[in-house]
């Protein structure tokens, strides 16, 4: 089954609220799948530099002094704040892919779970609730967000094969469904030179995102291209800098639920996920129509990439 | 009028409590607050009692259901009266996918709109929609009718034996061995009762009958008295 949520903020007013208001909706979807959770938060940028969120089994060994080694490895300040297994590092502004390769020299079992501007991404093994409090989801604030938990059937159930999926710097993926051509696309997307970690089947997808955009769509065609060369059965949503995203297969088969009112755009995989937020007595709330690209941006003026979604 | 507070008392005892009330109850009317989405409420109901459940419900509400009469004032989850046997359901808002499923008699009425699979494997039930329906509708439908007030969505009645669809809008597609057919004064009699009892204000006039054109089935006209 797998329970997916998403909470775009329209009213600055609640941004400091994100995370306790999305920590309640994926808590509420617990029973879609109790296997492992994960929740993705666009907060506060960080000028002049950028974020990587990593994890690490043994933390207190791997993350001990893990800025200072960093920082001499890139010739650049790079600040860490630690939350249980996982640590967001601060690095400066376009140093991020040399930061993944010294990390695989200096900490070869941290693992990057995101990189971006404002992106972060916290996931593992359990219950939301329990994922939630690891790393105290509900006191973040931020513009918008999206979590997940799952009941696995695609893969095995581990940290890695938790979602959301960072598809791209700022951008993220979770997913409910199962992709049937994952194993095809996947040897096929490593002969194109994209990296993918592990056997699970959405992470596939948000690599073949990924590659998508490289090769110069914008997120919006390539989510409706996924439609034409994915196989499977899939409600996406999808994160990036500026809002999310959600598309549905042809079949639509795996439920999605909208509601937006004039403080925010949510989605869940049932009503129940919405229940508590405010004003859902007299929100807008429909049902996604399959095979059709959704996008909310926070961006008045939208760039080009996203005139497309 | 009984009131049952769902978050109160928890599923298990609010059906109870219903499926408790006998053909010859007193107590015929029920109101169930705060929902909030929860699944499988008043599902199985078996007495001549009516339900209004206040606020959008979750999967399956209304399953099984015979003799009673279940109002959704919000919308409905999934699944929402599969399997009705006899009775009716009316919901005031949208109806997500597979309303209706399998539903063997009894009323269906979403004032709403219905999402995919609307009345899929109907075997006898009656269903109005006042609004529009979408893909893969009426699927393997066998008897029973589905009336559409708005629009068809795609691959409407696909492999369907002998229920009847009345669309007033368009549809965007039919489905294998779906047509189009003629309608006859029966078909508007049989409108005429259901928009009726629907509450819709649509004139008969304005629909258009969909069926089997029977080349997918081994239909044998000496049988048509069994559907």
């Amino acid at each position: 089954m797998c329970g997916i949520v998403g909470l775009f903020i329209k009213d600055k007013s609640l941004e400091p609220k994100l995370g306790e208001m999305l920590t309640d909706m994926l808590v509420t979807m617990t029973d879609r799948g109790p296997d492992s959770a994960g929740i993705a938060i666009y907060g506060s940028e960080t000028n002049g530099s950028a974020k990587l969120t990593v994890q690490s089994d043994t933390p207190d060994t791997d993350f001990a002094g893990l800025d200072a080694d960093l920082s001499s490895a890139l010739g650049g300040k790079v600040e860490i704040s630690v939350a249980s297994t996982h640590a967001v590092l601060t690095v400066p502004n376009g140093t991020a892919a040399v930061a993944r390769t010294a990390l695989k020299a200096i900490r070869p079992s941290v693992r990057i779970m995101s990189r971006g501007d404002s992106l972060e991404i916290y996931k593992e093994v359990g219950l939301p609730k329990d994922v939630a409090e690891q790393f105290n989801i509900e006191k973040m604030s931020g513009s918008h967000g999206i979590g997940h938990t799952r009941m696995a059937t695609e893969s095995a159930v581990t940290t890695m094969g938790a979602h959301p999926f960072n598809t791209g710097d700022d951008q993220c993926l979770v997913h409910n469904g199962s992709l049937s051509n994952h194993n095809s696309l996947r040897r096929k997307l490593r002969r194109e030179g994209i990296h993918i970690e592990t056997e699970n089947d959405t992470e596939v997808g948000a690599a073949y995102l990924t590659w998508q955009m490289q090769n110069g769509a914008t997120l919006g065609e390539a989510l409706e291209s996924s439609l034409d060369d994915l196989d499977g059965f899939f409600t996406f949503l999808v994160g990036t800098k500026d809002g999310f995203g959600v598309v549905r297969d042809p079949i639509a088969c795996k439920p999605a639920v909208m509601a937006e009112t004039d403080q925010y755009v949510a989605f869940g995989s049932e009503y129940r996920a919405l229940v508590n937020l405010p004003g859902i007595e007299d929100a807008r709330v429909w049902e996604p129509e399959p095979a059709t690209v959704y996008f909310w941006s926070h961006n008045a003026a939208p760039t080009s990439s996203e005139k497309a979604a | 009028m009984q009131k049952i507070d769902l978050e109160a008392v928890g599923l298990r005892e609010m059906n109870a409590t219903l499926h408790a009330q006998a053909d010859t109850t007193n107590q015929t009317q029920w109101e169930i607050v705060n929902a909030k989405g929860s699944h499988a409420i008043a599902c199985g109901l078996d007495a001549p009692i009516e339900v209004t459940v206040k606020g959008s419900t979750g999967y399956y509400c209304a399953g099984m259901n015979q003799q009673a009469t279940v109002n959704i004032h919000g919308s409905a989850g999934p699944g929402v009266a599969e399997n009705m046997l006899s009775g009716k359901v009316v919901i005031e808002g949208d109806a997500s996918q597979y309303a209706g499923a399998t539903g063997h008699g009894g009323l269906l009425v979403i004032k709403g709109n219905a999402s995919s699979r609307c009345g899929i494997s109907m075997k006898g039930i009656n269903i109005v929609v006042h609004g529009n329906i979408g893909h893969m509708s009426a699927f393997m439908a066998q008897s029973g009718n589905l009336v559409v007030c708005g629009d068809a969505g795609d691959a409407l009645g696909d492999s369907c034996y002998e229920a009847r669809f009345f669309v007033r809008g368009t549809v965007k597609s039919l489905g294998a061995d779906c047509e189009k057919k003629e309608m006859r004064a029966e078909h508007i009699e049989i409108l005429k009762d259901l928009l009726a009892e629907a509450g819709s204000d649509a004139k008969p006039e304005e629909f258009t009958r969909y069926g089997s054109a029977r080349n997918l089935y081994n239909f044998d006209v000496d049988n048509a008295g069994a559907y």
